[in-house]
């Protein structure tokens, strides 16, 4: 006799994800769907796909889902949020969607405190588009539109977002985790979790940042990009609870 | 049916907005279309709806798309420069099969422009506006009365062709008082039934439903069925409304404030010798050309009356060819027509004179007013050497 210890969460589809081999998003989908399972959620979640490589993220979840412009998906998330109180509403965003172009939604939707929940993936690059400078790229990290690395006096410095919505009043959860180990993960399906159980109490906009691995972008073996993350990534984004007023 | 009561254009608009099912509002401030907002925020809430104000235009258009999305009736109002921005969203939108109603209070352009009433937006309201091969359903109010009945028409089709729909109006239009009925009974929201394509709560297993613009391989099939649709709409909605055309010499057509004016010239021209009708497309996108070429077969000249410089007059070149000789008369950025002037170029249109007339051609000549702009200050944008 065998015993199933682990098995496909029911919130997802059987379509085979598109995503390349060692990237994050795949983790992070599986810790979404586990969590709609667990919270009992999965009938009344909506979610907000993005312009970047999760474009395709709506077809891998049994959930409804909106797919917009990018950098929108806390305007798009504010919409279906509004015309439907009952349904647990997520945006789920890149770098480049949230902290770039979207930078002013991402603001608002924090000031308005929207209840909704953000999945923001940090890994530092523009994935879809092939590699070009993110606003969260490392200083000296090479991308193609920084073919030298990036160099704060022509290019600033990268974008700490949890630290910056943790000074907004309307913020009411920040979570910065990794999806590198084992043990990051288990913490990160931790912070996911919370983030949904306060939109289930009404608590208000909560969002959780994973820092993740893009080995095609990096030009790195699978290895050398959790290496990467440990070492670089994480320094410059520290990972931890930054903001928790849902606490009860 | 209401009893007639006085409003102005922009509040009228709103309240027939919630009158006709309209439950979540997004906005952003921009004069001259400040109260539909305003009203909105009073009101929306008490009426079990929504209303952000949100960070931008941008925005704005988004939270419509997602709350369309629900298949709420949604919509959004800006004017000129706000309907610029928001042109990602409406290419969205369109794109995803989404109805909304969207409201375009006219000012001055381009750029910042000015803040008086104008028509300049024609092109990009019936043309598309944003990226991509696409129409929205454009309505061309007159009245006040009109503004506050024209959201019912427009989310009526929206939904019934799943797209979007604008109302076209103006500063003018918008700030202005009259008196007006409502000439429908209030919808409720809860009563209209639920599209089986909108993303909502699942219960007892519904299909997933899923509103998206990327459509990779299946753009082609997509933009194929949304065009049949088009020419559906072209050959049965397309609105207007034909005012002593009938023996005309001269056919006067406009939409809008512009065709108010035209009016003005309508019941004056018999005092002056002149036989003149007026056409007024209700409807700018599906344009009525087909009624235009009927209407016009045994007239002399048409003149364009428009707030604009030679956008209007494309669409009734189009529609009447050489069939008969067409004429413009334009008050582009912030000017005003007034009937004085119309029949000044009614009459030039009818003896071949150049008063009043805007040339098309040259472009040179025909303003109805003075060009005040010193030309030497280097207009041309001729690099001069700086010592």
């Amino acid at each position: 006799m065998s015993t199933i210890l682990a098995k496909k969460p029911s919130t997802l589809t059987d379509l085979p994800m598109h995503y390349c081999p060692g990237c994050g998003h795949g983790i992070v989908h599986r810790l979404l769907a586990e969590t709609f399972e667990e919270l009992n959620i999965a009938d009344r979640v909506i979610g907000v796909a993005p312009v970047g490589c999760a474009v395709f993220a709506d077809d891998y979840f049994t959930c409804d889902t909106v797919q917009g412009a990018h950098g929108r998906g806390p305007a798009i998330a504010t919409g279906v949020k509004r015309s439907k109180p009952g349904a647990i509403v997520f945006s789920y965003q890149g770098d480049g969607d949230l902290a770039s172009i979207g930078m002013a939604e991402i603001v608002h939707a924090a000031v308005r405190s929207e209840n909704i929940t953000v999945i923001f993936i940090n890994n530092a690059i523009y994935g879809m588009t092939g590699g070009q400078m993110a606003p969260t790229t490392l200083v000296g990290q090479v991308a193609t539109t920084a073919p030298k690395g990036r160099d704060p006096k022509m290019q600033g410095w990268p974008i700490n977002m949890c630290e910056m919505l943790s000074q907004i009043t309307g913020s009411k959860y920040l979570a910065r985790v990794a999806v590198d180990t084992p043990q990051n993960v288990l913490k990160a399906k931790a912070c996911i979790k919370k983030a949904f159980e306060n939109q289930v109490n009404n608590v208000g906009f909560s969002m959780v940042e994973v820092i993740s691995q893009c080995p095609t972008n990096w030009h790195a073996s699978v290895e050398q990009a959790l290496e990467f993350v440990r070492t670089k990534m994480i320094p410059q984004y520290p990972l931890g609870v930054f903001k928790d007023e849902g606490a009860k | 049916m209401t009893q007639k009561t006085l409003r102005k254009g922009n509040e009228a608009l709103a309240e027939g907005a919630i009158r006709a099912g309209a439950r979540f509002f997004a906005g952003y401030p921009i004069t001259p279309q400040n109260e539909v907002p305003e009203y909105m925020a009073a009101h929306m809430a008490d009426n079990g709806g929504a209303f952000v104000q949100a960070e931008s235009e941008v925005a704005a258009i988004n939270m419509v798309y997602g709350a369309a999305a629900t298949g709420t009736r949604s919509m959004t109002s800006s004017s000129s420069p706000g309907i610029s921005l928001k042109q990602e969203g409406i290419t969205y939108l369109a794109s995803a099969d989404l109805p909304c109603l969207i409201v375009n209070v006219m000012r001055g352009g381009p750029g910042l422009g000015s803040i008086s009433g104008a028509q300049g937006d024609y092109f990009q309201a019936t043309r598309g506006g944003g990226n991509g091969d696409y129409h929205i359903i454009v309505l061309a109010p007159n009245s006040v009365e009109e503004l506050g009945n024209f959201p019912k028409l427009g989310f009526d089709l929206a939904e019934k062709y799943r797209m979007p729909c604008m109302i076209l109006a103006d500063g003018i239009l918008g700030q202005m008082m009259e008196s007006m009925a409502f000439n429908f009974d209030p919808v409720d929201p809860n009563k209209i039934g639920k599209f089986d394509w909108a993303v909502d709560i699942h219960k007892n297993g519904r299909k997933k439903s899923k509103v998206f613009s990327y459509k990779g391989d299946n753009l082609i099939a997509d933009v194929t069925e949304r065009a049949k649709r088009y020419g559906l709409i072209e050959k049965t909605e397309a609105r207007y409304e034909a005012r002593n055309c009938e023996g005309a010499d001269v056919i006067l057509v406009a939409y809008g404030l512009s065709s108010r004016a035209c009016l003005e010239a309508v019941s004056k021209a018999e005092e002056k010798g002149l036989k003149v009708g007026l056409f007024r497309p209700i409807t700018l996108w599906p344009f009525p050309s087909k009624a235009l070429k009927e209407v016009s077969q045994k007239a002399k000249g048409i003149l364009v009356v428009e707030q604009s410089l030679g956008q209007l007059v494309q669409d009734v070149k189009l529609a009447v060819g050489d069939s008969v000789p067409v004429g413009l008369n334009a008050y582009p950025a912030g000017g005003q027509p007034d009937g004085e002037q119309i029949l000044t170029a009614a009459k030039s249109l009818l003896t071949g004179k150049k008063e009043g007339l805007f040339d098309l051609q040259t472009h040179a000549e025909g303003f109805t007013y003075e060009c005040k702009r010193d030309l030497s200050l280097g207009v041309q944008g001729d690099r001069k050497e700086v010592k």
